[in-house]
């Protein structure tokens, strides 16, 4: 029993220390939010701030260029909540073709979506890039959110294993009671899709306020960055660099993303197993 | 008023005929499918046509595109900067995906004893996943690794020298390796969902057996693994091969391109230079490279993927 209890103890000790040293970089950055300049690059090991500067985050929030973090916040903001519903809706969409419905040609666009899921983003980037171009849509939010109202393969694939659990019998007995393939879908299958609907929203939320590379590509004004665009640019000022200011800002872009992690923790889980393990 | 009438009834007529051909399985199907064969055609075929095409002329995206055939391929391989370019994204895919799979099914394997706060630990290393790839990670690492910085200084109270990390081309891989790594969260929670389904049944009677614990792992938690170790190591590999915002913030591909990775490069081309011909060819090399890499992977699996009878 003894033997038993210290091999627990160790158990639980090798996994703090190893969990401590994984969030480690994230504590710094906190906490290096209300250092100054001097005390982030004389590489101190302490996680707490000698002197708490919370004006890091005043000055962080002004942003730069005359443009200030709250815009860059809802830039940011608009641009994943309409990729988000844009993905949510025609994900469900075609999800429920493939998967209850009977028609020409399905197998084919099945295969072509699973194909879609392995193709790197490189090849059709910079070809995206010149159509955007030739229609006079770089700068604006239209080419980062655009291409999600067209379903997203990984989203697709991910409610069509959801959808296997819920019974035909539904679909049929709907039918009966006078549904079309339309009102079956509005009324019964996607609020019974609810579970897969959140963790479609909560990895699209994620990936798309994380995205750098969209954003990179086709905006070119401050006024319309985003909070990762921000961010960098911010941190290029080179010498004039206020470290505390850009780790404040760097902290308050990662709140909305652990926020929904804090509550939706078990559809993320969930959400990152099915898909994964029946692929 | 007849007229009016008769209109109406037209309208409903058509209505009518409209609904029943919506109602048509086929049709619904081709409506519901819709937003992917728009996009399928419009967001992925066409533009890799044009790729396809721009790849063979030269293009800047100011004068109409010259067709000049192969010669964008075949510059590839004289262009040493490129040469370069694979050889760091392989070295990187190399070590980085064995790295992290090796965590993740450590840290997965050893979460699989239910105990207290398991989901707790579980949420714990699924964090740098979350947030790992986002900008402001980025500029965390990179002051981490800076010559004055916090691994520097820890270094040095153990006795060792501060190493320039990101001044040296033999050092700069290892914080993006270490940063990559570092983000096993996602493969730890796929095969820990796969060490869940292991019959226990099994294990019990290894045990009867007179098995310890590292035959167990080795003779049955492997192999009832492995289709999942293939699926994880398949998916890491593409994403380690597209690789891009790390070291573009983190290292900006230097020194002297030791980790140019090849997005890095490919992105460049595009959008520093203007070389849209030539970048196109680089996406289309990569393409191959990746599909190869992958056949191999799933061609090899064979000696090492274990089928249940």
């Amino acid at each position: 029993m003894n033997k038993k209890k210290i091999k627990t103890f160790f158990y639980h000790a090798f996994l703090i220390s190893f969990g401590f040293i994984m969030i480690y970089p994230v504590l710094w950055m906190i906490t290096g939010s209300l250092r100054n300049n001097a005390e982030i690059l004389s590489g101190n090991m302490s996680l707490i701030p000698e002197n708490w500067r919370w004006e890091n985050f005043a000055n962080g929030w002004r942003g730069f260029g005359g443009v200030g973090f709250g815009t860059f916040f809802k830039n940011s903001f608009v641009i994943t909540t309409v990729s988000t519903i844009g993905t949510v809706v025609s994900s469900a969409c075609v999800a429920y073709a493939f998967s209850r419905i009977r028609f020409f040609g399905r197998n084919v666009l099945f295969v072509a979506m699973l194909l879609t899921m392995m193709l790197p983003g490189q090849v059709i980037l910079i070809p995206q890039y010149i159509i955007y171009n030739q229609l006079g849509l770089v700068g604006t939010r239209i080419p980062l959110v655009l291409p999600h109202f067209f379903g997203q393969a990984f989203f697709i694939y991910q409610m069509m294993q959801f959808m296997v659990s819920i019974p035909r019998d539904l679909d049929e007995s709907a039918y009966m009671d006078g549904c079309n393939k339309y009102t079956i879908f509005s009324k019964i299958i996607f609020p019974l899709l609810k579970p897969s609907i959140i963790t479609t929203i909560i990895i699209q939320f994620y990936w798309k306020w994380d995205d750098f590379m969209g954003p990179l590509i086709y905006l070119n004004k401050p006024e319309s960055y985003t909070v990762s665009i921000a961010l960098k640019l911010f941190a290029d000022a080179g010498s004039t660099t206020d470290y505390g200011a850009m780790f404040a800002m760097s902290t308050l872009s990662l709140i909305p993303v652990f926020l929904i992690f804090l509550f939706f923790n078990k559809y993320l889980i969930d959400g990152i197993s099915t898909t994964g393990l029946k692929g | 008023m007849q007229f009016i009438e008769n209109e109406e009834q037209e309208k409903k007529g058509f209505r009518w005929k409209m609904q029943q051909f919506l109602d048509k399985e086929s049709v619904a199907g081709y409506v519901f499918s819709a937003p992917f064969i728009i996009g399928f055609l419009g967001f992925t075929l066409i533009p890799m046509a044009f790729s396809m095409y721009y790849s063979l002329t030269d293009y800047d995206m100011i004068n109409a595109p010259t067709f000049v055939g192969m010669d964008n391929y075949t510059r590839l391989f004289t262009d040493a900067r490129f040469l370069k370019s694979i050889r760091v994204t392989l070295v990187y895919v190399g070590i980085s995906v064995p790295v992290k799979l090796i965590f993740a099914l450590f840290i997965a394997y050893l979460l699989t004893r239910k105990v207290k706060g398991d989901t707790l630990y579980r949420s714990l290393f699924y964090v740098p996943s979350l947030i790992g790839g986002s900008i402001a990670v980025a500029l965390v690492w990179k002051e981490l690794f800076a010559r004055l910085g916090l691994i520097n200084a820890l270094l040095n109270t153990i006795g060792l020298e501060s190493i320039n990390w990101f001044g040296a081309q033999d050092k700069a891989m290892i914080p993006l390796i270490l940063s990559s790594a570092w983000q096993f969260g996602s493969a730890m929670i796929i095969f820990a969902a796969g060490l869940k389904e292991i019959p226990n049944t099994y294990y019990e009677a290894a045990l009867i057996d007179g098995a310890n614990k590292a035959q167990m792992f080795f003779k049955i938690t492997l192999p009832l693994l492995s289709p999942i170790i293939l699926f994880n190591l398949i998916m890491q590999t593409i994403s380690a091969f597209m690789a891009f915002t790390q070291a573009f913030v983190i290292t900006g591909g230097g020194p002297n391109d030791a980790t140019n990775f090849y997005a890095l490069y490919v992105y460049n081309h595009a959008f520093n230079f203007y070389n849209m011909g030539y970048a196109s060819a680089m996406s289309w090399i990569m393409l191959l490279i990746i599909a190869f890499i992958t056949f191999m992977i799933l061609k090899f699996s064979k000696y090492w993927i274990f089928e249940e009878k």
